[in-house]
């Protein structure tokens, strides 16, 4: 685990690293990087700055009520969504939990979309139905966005499921937070695509605390991927989660056994939430020290893999700065059309209740509300 | 047309429906190897293979959630629950799953399932074996909810529900599988969801029930018949969206109603009824809506204790009779 380093000081990607620092010695090895062209590692950052910026903007509209109810922020965490999903082919699945902003970027969508999406506007992604915890994309197999800790790995099983009885070789890849390994359906799932052999590759982001809870203090067991050993054929590893290219060599490991041998597996990347569980929680307080913040922000994912980049001679501090620059314009702009998208039509409130329409005798119990007439 | 079981009739719609579409896939506890634990699957193993009959492990939840995730992916699963009392640990998937998948979505993932197993009383299976579960999925926009009666109803309405692009609850019954036995067509045929059907024409009183009430509401109607009182029995077949229409067109005609179900009275499906005929039907009512149903309680295993807290023909005969003032 990479984590803590206590003696480096507190760095946000605000900061720009400075270029060809020390211990660049491995630059230009293409073994440092899995392969990767210099091309493909600077995508792999310019996925996570956009991420940053645009959650950064999200907290940002969310103070000046722009943004309802529950939005859980991604800042911290862009090593594992842009690691894990930048992998994947086209016809893979996603599926996730509410934390999910970044991981729809990740796949494809439009920022635009997300954040019109957060705003409750037409153009938003579930057009407006789903809000930050429900991003849904189907054609890019982005499966939702669900609001229930633990609910979804069956859902995952599923398309496992669904993806063998086809023959087909694709992949589901499932996110979760560490509290869903205490759930039934953790278990309930991991047995099932363990026993028919599917391929799901369940995605443990260990942020540490669930909502307010260290997971030490409510899981009996020290190691969160040991709980995948009860399991034969399930794959259970950890992995640095604040490192992209750690995170994305083990999901080519797994996406390999998930395709050739239809086996699953189960990686838990160790990571740090900067942000309060949701917009409505504290960064930290009774739960978790300012301290304890600072030293992970140190190890931050999205500076460390610039200085690496740097180090190496993949990037230059005015590449950095441009793509930085493109990320806040983005964001930006995603704010924009989301304030100039129209809100769903009140037409809309009975169309998406069942796919063959809301029987007219039902709509009737209501119909003395002039406004649904 | 032949005479089938209830049962023989659900059996047939599965067969059918698998052999007409391979997409269609069913999971649950005891489903393969050992038939099914009321023999609704009988045979469709060694006809499909285990791909399509999977026999799944005690894990509700799981196996809901595995079919509602299949169903998003592009496959027609019926999730079969031994009974609906197990599937109290699934509800999560049924309710916050597969009912608003479609809404939540955008209308993206609609979800074709079907989760279906035996509802209601059987005989001394105690509390937690014992209840009707129509009222718990019938609050949930976004499912519909089945409860046939007869045979013919039982598999005209599972390949409907099997065909059907939204989440379908199917409530059948460990009494009915054997005792309900009527004439089934030879030819395909399919029930349309959301229709009540009229088991038996009256002019003096509705009786609007589903599932085996509706046996106990025409035992009623004969015995009513000696004492000229013509009872119509509206039997809902479908509980979620309610056939209003056909509650409110019954109703017009006759002037009086009981509403007939085998659960608990606190917000269940009669309590709806009775709310849309006061609503639509006030001015015909000629007296207050009766309602018979199971008593309050969970069910007790002693046998004159169970028997006084269930439903039966006799409650029905007597709630017609009040609401005629003829008691």
């Amino acid at each position: 685990m990479s984590a803590a380093n206590p003696g480096r000081s507190t760095a946000t990607v605000s900061d720009a690293p400075a270029a060809g620092a020390p211990g660049g010695e491995s630059s230009g090895d293409p073994d440092a990087f899995l392969g990767l062209s210099q091309e493909e590692c600077v995508g792999l950052l310019r996925e996570m700055i956009i991420e940053r910026r645009f959650e950064e903007k999200a907290a940002e509209v969310y103070q000046v009520g722009k943004i309802g109810g529950f939005c859980h922020l991604y800042i911290g965490q862009e090593a594992v969504s842009a690691g894990s999903i930048s992998p994947l082919r086209d016809d893979d699945y996603v599926i996730t939990a509410y934390r999910d902003h970044a991981q729809a970027i990740a796949r494809g969508m439009e920022p635009n979309a997300v954040m019109a999406e957060l705003y409750g506007r037409v153009d938003g992604c579930s057009k407006g139905f789903g809000g930050s915890m429900h991003m849904f994309d189907k054609s890019l197999n982005f499966m939702g966005g669900h609001g229930i800790v633990g609910s979804h790995l069956p859902l995952a099983v599923g398309v496992g499921y669904a993806i063998r009885y086809r023959g087909g070789d694709q992949v589901c890849l499932c996110f979760f937070g560490d509290s869903v390994v205490n759930i039934g359906a953790f278990h309930e799932s991991m047995n099932m695509a363990a026993r028919w052999k599917l391929p799901v590759i369940f995605l443990l982001e260990n942020n540490r605390y669930g909502m307010g809870t260290d997971y030490r203090r409510v899981a009996a067991v020290k190691e969160l991927k040991d709980r995948g050993r009860a399991y034969e054929g399930l794959t259970s590893l950890d992995v640095d989660g604040m490192d992209v290219l750690a995170v994305r060599q083990a999901m080519e490991e797994a996406i390999e056994r998930g395709r050739n041998e239809k086996t699953p597996s189960f990686i838990e990347a160790r990571c740090f939430r900067y942000m309060g569980h949701s917009m409505a929680d504290p960064m930290h307080g009774t739960y978790r020290t300012r301290e304890e913040v600072e030293k992970w922000r140190s190890d931050d994912p999205i500076l460390s893999f610039t200085r690496k980049l740097m180090d190496a001679g993949r990037l230059t501090e005015e590449e950095y700065k441009a793509i930085d620059r493109e990320a806040k314009e983005i964001a930006e702009e995603s704010a924009a059309f989301a304030d100039r998208s129209p809100f769903p039509d009140p037409e809309a409130l009975y169309r998406y209740v069942y796919s063959d329409g809301y029987p007219d005798d039902m709509r009737r119990r209501d119909a003395w509300r002039k406004e649904l007439r | 047309m032949a005479v089938l079981t209830y049962r023989e009739a659900l059996n047939d719609a599965l067969r059918e429906e698998m052999e007409r579409d391979d997409s269609t896939f069913i999971i649950g506890e005891e489903v393969g190897e050992y038939d099914g634990a009321y023999k609704v699957t009988k045979g469709l193993l060694d006809q499909f293979g285990e791909w399509r009959v999977r026999d799944a492990p005690i894990a509700e939840l799981g196996f809901a959630g595995l079919g509602v995730g299949a169903a998003m992916a592009g496959l027609r699963p019926i999730v079969e629950f031994m009974t609906w009392n197990f599937a109290l640990l699934a509800i999560d998937e049924v309710v916050n799953a597969a009912a608003k998948m479609f809404q939540m979505s955008g209308g993206q993932y609609n979800v074709p399932i079907v989760f279906r197993g035996p509802g209601g009383a059987a005989l001394q299976l105690a509390a937690q074996h014992s209840q009707s579960p129509e009222p718990w999925y019938s609050y949930a926009p976004g499912l519909k909810v089945i409860a046939p009666a007869t045979a013919k109803d039982a598999k005209g309405l599972l390949k409907s529900a099997i065909r059907d692009n939204d989440p379908v609850v199917f409530i059948e019954s460990e009494i009915m599988y054997n005792l309900v036995r009527d004439e089934v067509p030879e030819e395909e045929y399919l029930t349309p969801i959301g229709k009540a059907e009229v088991k038996r024409e009256g002019s003096d009183v509705t009786v609007v029930c589903h599932s085996k009430m509706v046996h106990q509401a025409l035992a009623a109607a004969r015995t009513l018949e000696k004492e000229e009182i013509d009872v119509e029995v509206l039997d809902l077949r479908t509980v979620r969206p309610l056939d209003v229409d056909a509650i409110v067109a019954s109703v017009r005609k006759t002037n009086r109603a009981v509403v007939a179900e085998e659960g608990w009275p606190m917000c269940n499906i009669g309590a709806q009824v009775v709310d849309d005929i006061q609503r639509e039907a006030f001015d015909s009512l000629d007296a207050p809506v009766a309602r018979v149903n199971g008593l309050d309680v969970p069910m007790p295993y002693a046998k004159n204790l169970e028997k006084l807290a269930t439903p039966n023909a006799d409650h029905v005969a007597a709630a017609v009779r009040h609401v005629c003032y003829a008691d």
